[in-house]
């Protein structure tokens, strides 16, 4: 079925960005095919300009940004002269579009139903009887549990992957050649993804459409792609058939980032006696209380159910698990962010789930964290120094020794002292990153607590990221409960790997034990879902 | 690059500085270009601007001259203005940074005190106020200060309860910084710039509040403000339009230029503009 006549092709596009900005194109000569039957994967970083064309397709370009040369032809057409209402009426009917969040996306007031029978009215097509019946066969297609009653429920109401669903079943209604896909599965879990995936893949082969799928993971590309096209700064840096470029990447940039995917292979754990606990958690308990919607009647989650393990010093304990595990709630409480129902965090003995106020306040400083974003992370209004000094300022050290430290440490997590006057906004994710990292060992803390640190970074931000760490850790000797939603990642850098699902412990053993041989259902469900993985002999 | 370069790069902020220096400016040599009493009858009444020399706009009802009440006023009228915003910026920050910081209790306790404020109108309770304490500077101020408050308690409230959960916060708390240090250092930075707005704005409405009070016969007696005077010419309105149009331009200029600074000194506080722009 893989006729070659190519639904979209793209030739020399360039893109010119408004003055000002950190380069002048967003694309430069781009060219590639789209051809029905095929999946064609984008791939790059962000800031490659991956999005820019597809954007270009859609006639949906941001504000400033012009095409300043070359074609977009569609069915023998150029979209890039085409007026807003004629990309209105391709839009939805001849090429459909999925975006990366589905809660934005969808309109949060309107029932599921409604949203994708409005499709079919833009285009005037069937009665309001026909829509609806069309609407469910939709949902039904899509693989959402129970469509007659999806189909009156409101966005919020469903899951993040039910959410994706419905986009799907939307960009789907009219049967579009053309189907862009822009990360569709990034902010969904593993697990969850792995579905989507097969959806879209399975709706492909069904319907012989064309699609145009961009994302910044590799895994997802082995996962799905007939072709690929690699992006970086703007430019394509590799163009061939997915067998080509995973197997056999011609340029260095490809070969980087198919190295950054955290691979398979895990390091051998130290088989050492382990020592007296640094870190002692007993039958940790913790309910929260929601009120109910239409579909949920009001409801207690458990996020922690009797949660007990322990930390040796010198030792990194790994928890995983999906959205909605526990695993954060877990970091917050023993950092005492969050305050558990019952059970007990036990730091070197002294029980620091029962300390209180100005105690508390004084004895913070023997575990710190490492956050998520690292762009909420850090102070717009304060520079860097004071950022990583404020903590030793906080707790007596004299203002010049705080400073002088911080900017050690900032040598020390490769970002230079000069960094120490300059402001959040003028370093990229990874390199914040780096510094909420300087932050945390401003304390010398004895255990760190690093809730997703390296979740929101790009591949070979976060291999560089995962590298920093795994140096200090030897370097200081750090103590380290690293959580995150990766088991790969988690078996780069831990030595224990904790898995947690709904609040319970799962499973629990050395990260060899867990990631090779792992004994719970779930535990391997998590590992199949990984994307690539199949793949990854050849890729590694 | 210095502060003022930052806010200099400001078109309007600049032009904003510069109408309120000459307003300032006018305050300050009122005295001595008019340095009789403004209250003193000078020529004859009604007399249109332009018409005799050295009365260039006019003299009023009773024959006093209106850009000698022009010059006096302009202290009067900033006075009120700066002071009472800086009064109620002082009674609703560090409530509303309380109520939001804390939440709880806490804030349920000081938003039913601030939603006392609220239910009453805003004017009628000024000028009960003013007629309790007898119309003078001070009553006004107070009175304004009073009044106006409680919007600035409910913004900061709003901007702490989002901003408390940020990272940054959760980070200060966790290398043992004191709620205090975190309320003062970590959050207010991070509110400035709603805050500046809303109190260029304050500012205007404090004088527009004087207009009002002293239009009612509630203004201090002793002093000459543009509020009484655009009050005393609304029964002439027909018969001497510059009674009530310099004093009313007047006002709108000075709003107009603080509410251009405000803008500039946000745009000069805030680290990411700077950067950006150089």
């Amino acid at each position: 079925m893989n006729d070659t006549t190519p639904v979209l092709s793209i030739r020399d596009l360039t893109l010119a960005l408004p003055e000002g900005a950190d380069r002048d194109y967003a694309v430069e000569d781009v060219s590639y095919d789209v051809a029905r039957g095929e999946i064609m994967c984008v791939v790059g970083e962000s800031g490659s300009g991956k999005s820019m064309a597809a954007n270009a397709v859609m006639g949906l370009l941001p504000k400033g940004v012009s095409a300043s040369g070359g074609e977009v032809l569609f069915d023998g057409q150029d979209l890039l002269t085409l007026d807003e209402k004629q990309h209105r009426q391709l839009r939805g009917l001849r090429i459909g579009m999925i975006f990366q969040e589905p809660m934005t996306a969808l309109n949060p007031l309107m029932r599921v139903g409604a949203q994708i029978a409005e499709v079919f009215e833009a285009h005037g097509k069937y009665n309001a009887r026909e829509r609806q019946e069309r609407a469910l066969a939709l949902l039904d297609e899509v693989g959402i549990p129970q469509p007659e009653r999806a189909i009156r429920a409101y966005p919020f109401q469903l899951s993040g992957g039910q959410r994706q669903r419905v986009m799907i079943a939307m960009a789907l209604a009219l049967e579009p050649e053309l189907l862009i896909a822009d990360e569709p599965t990034t902010a969904l879990d593993v697990t969850t993804q792995a579905q989507i995936l097969e959806l879209i893949r399975n709706l492909q082969r069904r319907h012989g459409m064309a699609v145009m799928f961009i994302t910044h993971d590799f895994g997802v590309v082995a996962e799905i792609a007939t072709r690929v096209c690699v992006m970086r700064h703007g430019r394509i840096v590799e163009l061939g058939t997915a067998g080509e470029v995973l197997d056999n990447p011609q340029h260095a940039y490809t070969r980087a980032l198919l190295d950054a995917i955290p691979s398979n292979v895990v390091p051998q754990s130290r088989d050492a006696e382990r020592p007296a606990p640094l870190l002692e958690v007993k039958h940790l308990h913790k309910v929260f209380r929601s009120r109910g919607g239409l579909f949920k009647p009001a409801r207690e989650v458990r996020a922690l159910d009797d949660i007990s393990f322990t930390l040796a010093p010198g030792e990194t304990v790994g928890i995983v698990g999906e959205s909605g595990s526990g695993k954060s709630t877990l970091g917050r409480c023993v950092v005492r962010l969050e305050h558990p129902d019952s059970g007990s965090v036990m730091l070197s003995g002294i029980d620091y789930s029962s300390l209180k106020g100005d105690t508390l306040r004084r004895e913070r400083h023997r575990v710190q964290m490492i956050f998520q974003d690292p762009y909420a992370s850090l102070n717009p209004r304060h520079r860097v120094g004071y950022a990583i000094a404020q903590g030793p300022i906080a707790n007596g050290v004299p203002r010049a020794q705080a400073m002088r430290r911080a900017e050690e440490l900032l040598e020390l997590v490769g970002l230079g002292a000069v960094a120490v006057d300059r402001f959040p906004h003028e370093f990229s994710g990874g390199q914040r990153q780096r510094i909420g990292i300087a932050r945390a060992l401003a304390l010398d803390p004895e255990l760190i607590v690093a809730d997703e640190a390296v979740s929101a970074l790009d591949v070979s931000i976060q291999a560089q990221v995962l590298e920093l760490l795994d140096e200090l850790k030897r370097k200081l000797s750090l103590s380290l409960l690293f959580i995150t939603h990766d088991l790969r990642v988690a078996a780069q850098i831990c030595d224990t790997i904790i898995v947690m699902q709904q609040g319970r412990i799962v499973e629990e053993g050395t990260a060899q034990e867990v990631f090779l041989n792992p004994r719970e259902p779930y535990t391997r469900q998590l590992l199949d879902a990984i994307p690539g993985r199949a793949h990854e002999p050849a890729m590694a | 690059m210095s502060f003022f370069a930052r806010f200099a790069q400001n078109r309007g902020a600049l032009v904003g500085l510069l109408i309120l220096i000459a307003i300032i400016g006018m305050a300050i040599l009122a005295p001595f270009l008019y340095p009789e009493s403004p209250w003193r009858m000078v020529q004859r009444p009604f007399l249109a601007p332009m018409e005799a020399e050295g009365f260039w706009l006019g003299t009023d009802t009773m024959g006093r001259d209106v850009a000698a009440g022009l010059m006096h006023g302009a202290w009067v009228s900033l006075l009120i203005g700066l002071v009472s915003t800086t009064v109620a910026l002082l009674i609703g920050v560090p409530l509303g940074a309380v109520a939001g910081y804390y939440g709880g209790l806490v804030d349920d306790g000081l938003m039913r005190f601030t939603e006392f404020f609220q239910t009453i109108p805003n004017f009628a309770l000024a000028i009960v106020l003013v007629a309790i304490m007898q119309p003078s500077v001070v009553s006004i101020v107070l009175a304004i200060a009073i009044v106006s408050w409680p919007p600035v308690a409910r913004l900061v409230r709003a901007e702490f309860m989002s901003l408390r959960h940020r990272e940054y916060v959760e980070a200060a708390r966790l290398v043992g910084q004191t709620n205090g240090t975190i309320i003062l250092r970590q959050i207010l930075p991070n509110t400035l710039s709603p805050i500046i707005v809303l109190a260029s704005l304050m500012v205007a409405t404090a004088i527009l509040l004087e207009s009002a009070l002293s239009f009612l016969g509630l203004g201090d007696p002793n002093v000459m403000s543009w509020g009484y005077m655009i009050g005393a010419a609304r029964t002439v309105i027909r018969q001497a339009w510059w009674l009530s149009f310099f004093p009313g331009v007047a006002i709108l200029l000075t709003v107009l230029a603080l509410n251009l600074v405000g803008e500039g000194l946000d745009d000069a506080l805030n680290p990411k503009l700077v950067r950006e722009r150089s």
